[in-house]
Parts: C-alpha cells; sequence; structure tokens
C-alpha cells in the first residue's frame, strides 16, 4: 500500500513537472486559458504487480523531464487527498512560468488517477485546441487478456501483412466481426 | 463483450502490403451508406499505391527511380508528397529525408515515410462525412479517429510494446485526432538516420499523436531516426506521445 502511494506522489509530480516544462519551452507568449481533457499519466491497472511496473515507468519519465525544467517554475502540490483510499480531488498549486501561469487537478480514487484537468495553461501554437481532442497516453503495462478488450485499435510499429496474424489488431478485429 | 466493444463494426482489406481496419460505431455503424464510404476510402488508398508503391515497377514513383519520368511528369500528388518531405527533411536536421543515395550514387526517391499519414489522411475524408458516426480508419498501425460528438466516448488506442506485441504499453483516448508509431518491431531495424545511414537502435518505438496523421507519422518516424535526441526533440516540437526505449524504459512526451 505505501508503494501505491508513493506512487501516486510521484506520479501527480510528473504530471506538474511535465506542464511545467512543457510551458517553458513554449515560443508564443499567450494569455491563460482553461482547458478540460481527460486522461492520465497512471495505469489504469488490475493487479499489483502491474501498479508497480507502470509506476517505474511514469516516475522515470518525470524526473528526466524534470531536470530540464526551471526548479522556481515547477509547482508544489497539495498531497493530502491522495493518501486516504477513497476518492479525492488534489489541486496542484499555480506554477508561474514565463509563459503564464500552469495548474493542475488530478482526480484520485484509491491508487488510480482518474482524472487529469489543467485548470490554467498558458496558450501555445493553437495547442489547446488540439489537445482538446486527445487525452495524455496513459502509461499501462497490460495483456490483450487483462484489459485488451477495451481497447479499440491497436498502434505499433509497421504492420505487414505477414505479421499481421499475430498482431493485438487482428484480435480485436476478430472479435468485432 | 464490453460496453467499449458494443455496436463496433469492423472492416479489413489488405492495401499497400499492409491491413486497412476500420472500425465504426453510431447512425452508420453498418449500412449501405457506410459501406460505400469505406468502398470509397479503399478506392483512394488503391490509387495511392498504384502511384507511389517502390515495388511496382510501374508506379509513378518507380519511374522516376528508374529515371523515366520527372516529378513534373508524375500525377501532382507526388510532388506534394516530395515537397512534404523536404520540409521534413529541414526540421529534422536531414535525419529525415525522401531522397536516397544507392550505393551507386544514384539519388533515389522513397517517399514511403510520407505516403501512408498522407494516403489514410485523403482515404479517411468519405468516413467523416457520415452522419453521427464515429470512425477509426488505420493503415498498419497509424490511424485517424473520429468521433462525431465532440464530448462522446473517445475511441481508445492501445500502444503495442514493441519488445512484445501481446502487450501494450500505453492507452491514449482520442475524439479526433491522430496517432501513429514507428518502430523497429515487425519489420527489423527499416528506420534509418539519414544523415548517417545507418540504422537507429536507442528507441525501440516512438508514438506521437496529434492533430493531423501525415504530421505525426513523419514525426514518430523522425524521433525514431534520431535515436538518443528523439524525444528531446519531439518536445521541442510540442509533441504528446509515447516514447519506448530499446532498453525497454516508457517515457510519456508532453
Amino acid at each position: 500500500m505505501k508503494r501505491i502511494v508513493l506512487w501516486v506522489l510521484s506520479t501527480i509530480s510528473t504530471v506538474v513537472v511535465l506542464f511545467g516544462y512543457h510551458t517553458s519551452t513554449s515560443s508564443v507568449m499567450a494569455t491563460s486559458r482553461e482547458g478540460t481533457f481527460s486522461g492520465s499519466l497512471s495505469g489504469q491497472t488490475t493487479s499489483g504487480s502491474a501498479a508497480g511496473s507502470a509506476a517505474g515507468s511514469a516516475s522515470g519519465s518525470g524526473s528526466t523531464t524534470g531536470g530540464s525544467a526551471p526548479p522556481s517554475d515547477s509547482g508544489s502540490t497539495d498531497t493530502s487527498g491522495s493518501s486516504s483510499a477513497s476518492s479525492s480531488t488534489v489541486t496542484g498549486d499555480v506554477a508561474q512560468t514565463r509563459w503564464g501561469p500552469v495548474q493542475v487537478q488530478l482526480d484520485v480514487s484509491g491508487s488510480t488517477i482518474t482524472d487529469v484537468t489543467i485548470l490554467q495553461y498558458p496558450d501555445s501554437n493553437g495547442r489547446d485546441v488540439e489537445i482538446a481532442s486527445y487525452s495524455l497516453p496513459q502509461l499501462i503495462q497490460e495483456t490483450l487478456d487483462a484489459q485488451g478488450d477495451s481497447i479499440s485499435m491497436v498502434s505499433g510499429a509497421t504492420y505487414t501483412s505477414q505479421g499481421y496474424l499475430q498482431s493485438l489488431q487482428s484480435a480485436l478485429d476478430q472479435a468485432g466481426l | 463483450m464490453t460496453a467499449v466493444g458494443a455496436g463496433i463494426a469492423r472492416r479489413v482489406e489488405h492495401v499497400m502490403g499492409m491491413p486497412i481496419s476500420l472500425a465504426r460505431r453510431g447512425t452508420h455503424a453498418d449500412d449501405d451508406r457506410a459501406e460505400e464510404a469505406w468502398q470509397a476510402a479503399l478506392v483512394e488508398l488503391r490509387w495511392v499505391d498504384a502511384v507511389f508503391s517502390t515495388w511496382r515497377p510501374d508506379s509513378d514513383v518507380s519511374r522516376v527511380g528508374r529515371g523515366e519520368a520527372t516529378l513534373a511528369e508524375c500525377d501532382p500528388a507526388v510532388a506534394e508528397v516530395v515537397r512534404l518531405g523536404e520540409d521534413a527533411c529541414v526540421s529534422s536536421h536531414g535525419a529525415f529525408d525522401v531522397w536516397r543515395t544507392d550505393v551507386d550514387g544514384v539519388r533515389r526517391l522513397d517517399p514511403s515515410g510520407v505516403v501512408k499519414g498522407w494516403a489514410v489522411e485523403r482515404a479517411v475524408a468519405p468516413l467523416l462525412a457520415l452522419p453521427g458516426t464515429d470512425v477509426c480508419l488505420s493503415a498498419g498501425g497509424d490511424m485517424v479517429c473520429h468521433v462525431a460528438d465532440s464530448d462522446g466516448e473517445p475511441w481508445a488506442v492501445g500502444i503495442e510494446d514493441p519488445h512484445d506485441p501481446s502487450r501494450l504499453v500505453a492507452r491514449i483516448p482520442v475524439r479526433r485526432g491522430a496517432v501513429a508509431t514507428s518502430g523497429s518491431a515487425h519489420r527489423g531495424g527499416h528506420v534509418v538516420d539519414a544523415r548517417t545511414g545507418v540504422p537507429s537502435t536507442a528507441l525501440a518505438s516512438v508514438t506521437v499523436v496529434g492533430a493531423s496523421l501525415t504530421s505525426v507519422d513523419i514525426d514518430a518516424t523522425t524521433a525514431l531516426a534520431l535515436g538518443v535526441d528523439g524525444p528531446g526533440w519531439l518536445r521541442s516540437r510540442l509533441r504528446t506521445g509515447v516514447v519506448v526505449w530499446a532498453d525497454g524504459r516508457v517515457e510519456t512526451v508532453a
């Protein structure tokens, strides 16, 4: 349980740092906007071991990115909500960046982040319009047996027709026909 | 089986040497009008194959390759694709290039790094015109997603683990947008850094999500070719995606 809580905490900081970094590299001075999209960097995993590996991946990428972010720009988070196993909402402090304020809110249920809301972030190159239509990738580690049936399509390195029958996509196609 | 799987009609055809998968749900998930749009998409893809295939000796691109035709004599679409490739060459500092120099010193056109995404983006048009219908059209794992209701249930796109194709490393909910993955899985190391001619091995796969399939496909391929510099390059372009390193690490780019 302790590991799972730590994972949530590290993921929260990952999210905040990622957005802090992101805006610090944007090239357009902009006004702050409200934007919302669902999704998270967490795994919606069903087993403890799977959650462990997903956590390793998420925090690994966060620390890499965090190294590039100006420390003074990073926001801190109010993490009081995440230590309980029930659903809660966690709102990060507003992070002031060169390009404008960034603020992230997470919905947490037990050990899973169920939603990420960007309360504020600076507009950059019309990206807000784009990002509303898709979510951040959710890092997971799962097999087709576990949760693959909730996947509509599979994206992977180019499928040749020869290799296709072994791919996940073929399983999805067969299930749907 | 699940709510997500319910009501999805699927089609698969093999064109351009790869499976073309279509998923539809909603008003015209599975009726004559939907079938008509699907056939129109296939006609478009077969036309692209006839013009651009480097495997067909009679394609425009093959004729340019043999010096039998100039770009000006080809279908205007060839020049359009070459222009996209040359733009990508500039933005990738030369790592992405549709022109390759053979061992015999001849410059050859190989636009396959641009054509797939560009072709799907064109082919999906009749499907996007189906009212009240969600569609997801994938060519060999690179896809355009669209939901009729902009707040509707997104398509859930699973990102394959390049080290184990029976597993997924990420899931990306997409309402309206495109997802492209480049990697060495399935085909072996087929992406080379055009600056060195050496296959890139630092990254196992790169997935990019964005508005236009043409551009996310090019950027995914470019980042793969850039290797260790790929994730930083994607961030400099404000890209969103997933990178799987050759050693198995999974990194989100956002």
